[in-house]
């Protein structure tokens, strides 16, 4: 059986910059992944709803405009809410390491990469813990 | 991150309205997951309500627009909606770029329509197995209404589109050879032409060129459905209320007509065709990797000792013998 790890990208909150979530969907498009993109200016409630639907393995959140503290614990309660906090919640975007830190410890994100990450880091990650946790389950 | 699928009670949470109960059977779908087949078995009698619309059309068109709209446009007549975007896949890297809910942003707050992208993924003619699939799933989920939109630009999607009661073809307005694009095969299937775009130059000619076209397609007889040509601009709505009423009457033409019956038996034939298609190319498929049979046949294709369709009777013999097993 041949499972296709699949990954939903959206873009929370006021930003209108797409460049770098365009380039991550093309690095895990590359490597061999389905890349769902939501498109700009989404409410964290259309992107859960979106996420749900299309039962992404990873949900990708790509946010430059300052916002994420207010967004993203918002997005994975609403996920915790609907029992689909084993979906894997990755963020990019310019995140300072304070923040980082507490979106990894208190708001359930797996993993925040920041300016500079390299797009392959990325997908190792994604892969790596896809792989795991289908072993685990 | 997510395990293994709870398929336990997936059938009853999708019969009581859990889109994630329908949404991770798509999945299990989509993966060729053994245990979706068994709950496949138990839905089917639960699907064959919904109109399912097939939309199809070259890259560009605005198909992924029009689902939206006409989506919505179902919504106010407090119909449900189910909405399947196949996108394709890279033959390359397996990988696909799934990006037509970023026209469907309308939609994305309506918890009664359940918009799935889908990438063709492509080994062996699956495509349109895991598609059927999905449409029976999303009918047997209770959606009223279920859009396939498909990319317009090859045999796989025409198949795709068989699938349909009503098959919506979009084109639009261009630089003259904007027919070309659609007319192989699909000047057949179309029960509706949409040229979207029409408020772009070009727009009345492309309507005329497409209904001349239509004109010298022999009718059945006077009674059978005549092709209608609508204009549309997706983008602000122009057009919905003819599309929709333009499906609509297609609809009700084959209730009428008694011909919704005939149309659910080819549709039936056309799953089933798909279905075996699969099925036949894997087991000849796992014939010719055996070591003995497969590689020993094609050694004596290669030395001239049999030609290529005995060699196919073979390989049909060895699947034959292998199914009785």
């Amino acid at each position: 059986m041949e499972r296709v790890i699949r990954v939903f990208l959206a873009k929370p909150g006021l930003d209108g910059h797409d460049r770098g979530v365009l380039i991550v969907g093309q690095a895990l498009r590359d490597a061999g992944m389905e890349v769902i993109y939501s498109g700009l200016k989404q409410t964290c409630e259309t992107i859960v709803e979106a996420a749900l639907q299309e039962d992404v393995d990873v949900l990708g959140l790509s946010i430059l405009s300052g916002a994420h503290m207010a967004l993203i614990p918002r997005i994975t309660e609403l996920l915790r809410e609907q029992g689909a906090d084993d979906m894997a919640v990755l963020v990019g975007g310019v995140i300072p390491p304070d923040d980082a830190r507490s979106l990894v410890e208190e708001h359930g994100v797996a993993r925040v990469f920041g300016p500079g990450t390299r797009t392959g880091d990325i997908v190792d990650y994604i892969v790596d813990r896809v792989v795991e946790d289908r072993e685990v389950g | 991150m997510r395990g293994a699928a709870p398929v336990e009670g997936l059938y009853e949470r999708l019969l009581a309205g859990d889109r994630r109960a329908a949404a991770r059977l798509i999945t299990m779908v989509e993966n060729g997951d053994p245990e979706a087949r068994n709950i496949l078995r138990q839905l089917h009698r639960h699907s064959g309500k919904a109109h399912i619309v097939g939309l199809t059309g070259p890259p560009g068109s605005g198909k992924s627009t029009l689902a939206c709209r006409l989506a919505g446009r179902f919504r106010r007549e407090g119909r449900t909606v189910g909405i399947v975007a196949v996108d394709p896949t890279s033959p390359y890297t397996g990988g696909a770029l799934l990006g037509d809910r970023v026209r469907m942003q309308d939609l994305a707050d309506d918890p009664e329509v359940f918009i799935r992208s889908m990438g063709s993924r492509g080994a062996l003619g699956g495509l349109s197995v895991a598609t059927n699939d999905v449409i029976n799933i999303l009918d047997a989920f209770g959606k009223d209404y279920i859009i396939v939109e498909t990319v317009g630009a090859g045999q796989v999607e025409v198949e795709v589109v068989k699938f349909s009661h009503t098959c919506v073809v979009v084109a639009m307005p261009g630089g003259g050879d904007e027919i070309q694009a659609i007319k192989a095969g699909i000047l057949e299937i179309g029960d509706i032409f949409v040229v979207n775009k029409a408020d772009r130059e070009g727009a009345q000619r492309t309507m005329a060129d497409l209904e001349m076209m239509l004109e010298t397609k022999p009718a059945l007889d006077a009674s059978s459905w005549k092709p209608r040509v609508v204009a549309t601009v997706a983008v602000d709505g122009g057009g919905m209320d003819d599309l929709a009423g333009a499906i609509q009457g297609h609809w009700e033409y084959l209730v009428e007509s008694g011909l919704l019956e005939q149309k659910t038996i080819q549709r039936m034939k056309a799953e089933l065709i798909s279905i075996l298609n699969l099925r036949v190319s894997k087991a000849a498929a796992r014939a010719l990797e055996d070591k003995d049979t497969g590689e020993e046949l094609l050694r004596r294709m290669a030395a001239r000792d049999i030609d290529p369709h005995s060699a196919a009777e073979e390989v049909e013999r060895l699947i034959v013998r292998e199914a009785r097993l």
